[in-house]
């Protein structure tokens, strides 16, 4: 032991204390245990998913509402052949010239009846004899506006006098039963993704409480050194937040391959409404911040348990 | 310093209970003033541990007042005490390393805990290293140290920030006497620059060795002050801080 210290000549403070590699040093239990890391992987793999899911089925939604919105059908539900084949051309010319109509054309029926053959067999279709069915006409167009209710009754009325065997129905009208159950899936992917949420806010906090009861000791001696509660929770926030964002990122890795693959799946179905429920580059947005969010929320749910556990302490 | 702040501290009729058991402390009442030296003695059992934890902040007493560089710290919101905690530098009869930091680290705490950058770290912590003679074991973690090392990590850890106030419980019981007439030596310096020293010990032998050192005699949870010299105690010189 020499001489009276330096340190008595004082040494300058500035109040910020503890950040980096000093507090990582001070409390290396504050980070969340291994298989933690993995839980929050698992929690934001499964929330992408969801969320892809939802986005797509949204998509889907969108643009069938969008193609089918002015589309409307006309049917020409008539036994007779040669009485269906009038009235079917009065009322294309009819509909030709209302106003509000986009675009009217007739289906051939060569058309009809290749669509019904499957199930009816050609022998039994487009012929004037007894035994064959009488398929209707149709007429197919598309509004300016959108297809509702008054639109559908304008329709009826104008084609009531030059064809009384006519049926007029808005086309979204025979898909309300999917787009209510796409409406459905939506929900329930949106509530998946509220309860993985919840789940990680659950983990991270039981992790942090751990993480506190491990560090107690090194906790007190900070305090009694002065030390605050919010840098004792900085350095808990700190090293869940880098803890929550390496789980988040293999997270979303690991939820990317799983979305790229149902989607190469459904892709490969080509069926009409499915190629519509592609992700947009919104959505691959969205998709890309929830691992931040994921972060944010365990950082946040860190500091929250280790300041409301620090409040209980002298 | 405020006129406020004449006194460093005051207990008034302090009595402390744990949970529902009988009064540990009863009536205590002194006045510390800065630039004092004040020896607590007393049988084990007295108190004396009790009444340095109110004195460092961590306990609040059951009933009585405590005042602390001229504020009432019994009302004062928690969120305060660190701000007066880092005026004081405590010596713990356990040591309270933190076990996974080296010696230097742990020399260095109170200053990190201040927000001091580590480029300015260095020399402070080296300087006390070489004072406490464990310059050689400055990587060394507190469980490779013997009893007598990490006693003077301990003490170079709480002089480190020069404290308004050292309280130290027992600081000499692992050292060898050379090494706690040393210790005493950094105490005094310590006092000589205004810091007001508390030390609760055993040994009789260090009263002698501070003679301008007041004592505090604890019996039985009560303090012994016939003359009431602790509780209104004559006026003493402010030393430069």
């Amino acid at each position: 032991m020499s001489q009276a210290p330096a340190f008595l000549r004082g040494v300058t403070t500035r109040l910020s204390g503890l950040a980096g590699k000093s507090g990582r040093q001070l409390l290396p239990q504050a980070r969340l245990a291994g298989p933690m890391l993995w839980v929050i992987a698992i929690m934001i793999a499964l929330t992408v998913v969801a969320a892809a899911g939802g986005l797509a089925l949204a998509n889907v939604a969108g643009e069938a509402r969008g193609e089918l919105s002015g589309a409307v059908t006309v049917q020409i539900v008539e036994a007779g052949a040669e009485a269906r084949e009038a009235q079917a051309r009065a009322a294309l010319a009819r509909l030709q010239r209302l106003p509000g109509v986009a675009d009217v054309a007739r289906v051939p029926d060569e058309e009809i009846g290749a669509l019904l053959a499957p199930w009816l067999g050609e022998a039994n279709l487009g012929g004037s004899g007894d035994a064959s069915i009488a398929v209707p006409a149709l007429i197919d167009l598309r509004l300016n506006g959108a297809a509702d209710g008054k639109a559908i009754a304008a329709l009826r009325k104008a084609l009531a006098e030059v064809a009384p065997a006519a049926r007029v129905d808005a086309q979204a009208d025979w898909l309300k039963p999917v787009f209510s159950a796409i409406h459905s899936l939506q929900w329930l992917a949106a509530s998946l993704i509220l309860l993985l949420a919840a789940a990680t806010i659950a983990a991270v906090w039981l992790a942090a409480r751990s993480a506190l009861g491990t560090n107690r000791e090194t906790i007190e001696i900070v305090h009694h050194l002065g030390g605050t509660d919010a840098q004792i929770a900085r350095i808990f926030q700190r090293s869940v937040a880098f803890d929550a964002a390496l789980g988040s990122i293999a997270g979303l890795a690991l939820g990317l391959i799983a979305v790229l693959l149902m989607g190469s799946r459904f892709a490969a179905l080509g069926s009409g409404m499915v190629t519509g429920g592609g992700l947009r580059w919104q959505d691959w947005l969205l998709i890309a911040a929830i691992p931040l969010v994921g972060t944010v929320l365990a950082a946040l749910t860190a500091r929250f348990t280790v300041m409301a556990a620090l409040r209980r302490m002298l | 310093m405020s006129a406020e702040e004449d006194h460093i501290v005051r207990f008034d009729n302090v009595g402390l209970r744990y949970g529902t058991g009988k009064e540990v402390l009863g009536d205590i009442s002194f006045t510390l003033y800065p630039g004092s030296f004040y020896f607590l003695t007393g049988a084990s059992g007295a108190g004396k541990t009790s009444l340095l934890r109110l004195l460092y902040l961590a306990q609040r007493p059951s009933r009585g007042m405590i005042s602390m560089f001229g504020t009432d710290v019994i009302t004062l919101p928690r969120v305060r005490l660190p701000g007066f905690r880092r005026r004081l530098g405590v010596v713990f009869q356990d040591f309270r390393l933190v076990p996974h930091l080296s010696a230097y680290d742990n020399i260095a705490l109170p200053l990190r805990v201040a927000g001091v950058p580590d480029e300015d770290l260095h020399q402070p912590v080296s300087d006390m290293l070489d004072w406490v003679g464990l310059v050689d074991r400055a990587d060394a973690k507190p469980a490779t140290l013997s009893g007598g090392e990490q006693q003077r990590v301990a003490i170079a850890r709480a002089v480190i920030g020069r404290p308004d106030m050292l309280i130290a419980d027992e600081p000499t019981g692992n050292v060898d006497p050379e090494m706690a007439v040393k210790l005493l030596r950094l105490f005094e310096a310590l006092n000589r620059l205004g810091t007001t020293v508390v030390v609760a010990t055993h040994d009789l032998h260090l009263l002698k060795k501070v003679p301008d050192s007041l004592i505090m005699r604890l019996d039985k949870g009560r303090l012994n002050d016939p003359t009431g010299a602790l509780r209104y105690p004559p006026r003493r010189p402010v030393m430069p801080a």
